[in-house]
């Protein structure tokens, strides 16, 4: 790895007593968040403290309907807004308190594609998730190239190497961003949506790849997603989110109760628990 | 998966580097003063040598007096203009932005036409007041250029072209009125760009070397976010996310590119078309990387506006034509061109 970046403080972990357990990858705690339009106008919206913790190798997935908090809750797991009290912490180190470079280093977030001003190529596009690690202008070093190569085989895309990015198909495209993503070496890959363009073999391969990921590279990964039968069957942890306020946290056992569902996302929905242990929603039809 | 090298870029600069010599041969020979280049070669290296005496009088003007100052003066302005273009298309995430289009070259023209009024005679002056019009006009296009607070292209590009007409006015109301006043320059100098009469100043060496460190710090400060903008290019959240300090480039391009504009107009007037037309030319053949697209569009610049200068003197000879008339010719089509791709 090439020299570690920024002129930014140095945040380092506090000391942890001898013997002490080794604190989560990702701690939430008590995070708050209100969002106004202007300094002195009443919040537009809030997200109420919210508290859970991920260990390494975790799917975490956030649920919720449409403005319920979500992408805030990304937000501020990705830092790039401060929380209004609690804290949020990737490896005992508060994240808004990380340097920008340094927190790139440690978090990655993946959301849908921003259009490209200028047609780029795979093989560049996936190079850019070095930009933590590199030096003044950046200059990429054989490693950079290695990591981006590995990065882009883990997600199965050596073959779209030299292709241009805007002639990918959707799922393509989504393997693509992850890579970027994988080359930035981070402990916390956070995903927003990621399976919102894809057909249905694309959505169960893409969190097939993460679940394959998270043991493998030992990420901790937190998906914010409305497929709740995928995010079911895949994560280990789920945090359920209702007009900016954390309902439940939990397995996915724990948090699927049909009561609890209908009333949240407003829906006829029962839940069933399949001898995997994993429960599964079903809509209930209405005739 | 070749990367960009540094290797690479100084043996790319360096071809480009022998194009602009041998255009600046071509500029030197061509002209009303029939020279012959072995005439131009002896007379460049004895000039350099500082053996004066030795050069024939009509050589010693032609070159030194009449046409070198006049080549080095579009070298100025085109590797500027090209180097504000590459950064205005990055900072406003427009491919048509052209300090001309966007009419930030009118309002660094209207600075300078104020500045001429108000202290002719204060050194400086007119270029501190063509950075002032042309920061003014980016801030105000790039706030016209906002719907739901997001730059919309189209609508960027709209608030461009109705500034530029509104600051061309302004220009013509302005010249028009203080007729009285020694402005230097007539309407077709500030409105579509002119080498042809270089300012009547003592020492023009001493002139260029204070303009040419302006160039090289403005034009310096851009290149060291060169990484940070192949970031931007692929969407601000992202760059944010990947670690780039997005408000500090920015506010780096944006002072810049204005410094950059407001250089060129205030020794050149408003010549259009360049900061869309090398930028977009150094891409297809280089690519987008602007490591290599910063260096190679200052070189690249500095050729298009020598070559289309000599054109601008010789076609019509002995009548001259303003050579912003030759660079609009030129890119006109391209930016059609280009706004009918993206289109598409």
């Amino acid at each position: 790895m090439s020299a570690s970046a920024g002129s930014g403080p140095i945040v380092m972990p506090q000391p942890r007593p001898f013997g002490a357990a080794p604190p989560p990858r990702l701690r939430v705690e008590q995070a708050s968040y209100a969002y106004s339009a202007t300094d002195r106008s009443a919040p537009k919206f809030t997200l109420a403290p919210t508290s859970f913790d991920a260990q390494q190798r975790e799917i975490v997935a956030i649920l919720g309907p449409n403005a319920s908090g979500k992408s805030t809750m990304l937000r501020l797991l990705a830092g790039l807004t401060k929380p209004l009290s609690g804290r949020i912490e990737v490896d005992g180190v508060e994240v808004s308190e990380l340097e920008l470079r340094t927190r790139a280093q440690r978090i990655a977030l993946v959301q849908q594609e921003s259009e490209l001003l200028f047609p780029l190529r795979v093989w560049e596009y996936v190079l850019q998730g070095r930009y933590p690690y590199g030096r003044r202008l950046r200059f990429e070093s054989d490693e950079d190239c290695l990591m981006a190569g590995n990065a882009l085989a883990q997600v199965g895309g050596d073959a779209l190497r030299d292709r241009w990015m805007d002639q990918l198909s959707g799922g393509e495209k989504q393997r693509v961003i992850l890579a970027r993503a994988l080359a930035q070496q981070p402990s916390l890959l956070l995903l927003d949506e990621p399976t919102q363009h894809l057909d249905i073999g694309g959505k169960v391969e893409l969190l097939r790849r993460l679940r394959k990921l998270a043991d493998e590279n030992r990420y901790t990964v937190v998906v914010v997603t409305h497929e709740l039968n995928l995010a079911a069957e895949f994560s280990d942890r789920i945090v359920l989110l209702n007009k900016g306020k954390c309902l439940r946290v939990g397995t996915p056992a724990e948090v699927y109760e049909g009561a609890l569902l209908e009333e949240v996302f407003e829906a006829p929905l029962d839940v069933e628990m399949r001898t995997s242990g994993r429960p599964r929603v079903i809509l209930r039809g209405s005739r | 998966m070749r990367p960009l090298t540094p290797r690479r870029i100084l043996w790319i600069c360096a071809g480009l580097t022998c194009l602009l010599f041998v255009a600046v041969l071509i500029s030197l020979r061509m002209g009303a003063y029939p020279i012959s280049v072995q005439d131009i070669a002896m007379t460049l290296f004895r000039g350099a040598m500082g053996r004066r005496d030795e050069i024939p009088p009509d050589f010693w003007s032609v070159v030194f007096v009449i046409r070198l100052p006049r080549i080095l003066l579009g070298i100025l302005v085109g590797a500027s203009l090209a180097v504000a273009g590459a950064g205005f298309q990055a900072l406003l995430r427009n491919p048509l932005a052209d300090p001309y289009v966007l009419g930030v070259s009118s309002g660094a023209a209207l600075g300078a036409i104020v500045s001429l009024v108000i202290a002719p005679r204060t050194p400086g002056a007119i270029q501190a007041a063509a950075f002032v019009g042309a920061a003014l006009t980016v801030a105000g296009v790039y706030f016209l250029g906002r719907r739901g607070g997001q730059l919309d292209s189209a609508t960027l590009l709209l608030a461009g072209i109705v500034m530029a007409s509104f600051l061309s006015a302004a220009i013509m109301f302005l010249i028009t009125t203080l007729s009285g006043h020694d402005l230097l320059r007539g309407m077709a100098f500030w409105l579509m760009g002119d080498l042809a009469s270089p300012p009547p100043i003592q020492d023009v060496w001493k002139w260029f070397g204070f303009l040419f460190i302006i160039f090289f710090v403005a034009a310096g400060a851009i290149y060291t976010t060169s990484s940070d903008l192949n970031m931007i290019l692929s969407g601000e959240q992202e760059a944010r996310h990947l670690g780039v300090n997005v408000n500090r480039v920015k506010l780096v391009v944006y002072i810049s590119a204005s410094v950059l504009t407001g250089l060129a107009v205030s020794v050149s007037g408003a010549i259009g078309y360049v900061g869309l037309l090398v930028p977009h030319v150094m891409r297809m053949i280089f690519g987008t990387d602007y490591r290599l697209l910063i260096p190679t569009s200052v070189l690249g610049g500095a050729i298009a506006i020598v070559l289309a200068d000599t054109l601008a003197r010789t076609v019509m000879g002995p009548t001259e034509l303003p050579v912003g008339a030759m660079t609009a010719l030129a890119g006109a089509p391209v930016f059609i061109y280009l706004m009918r791709r993206r289109v598409r």
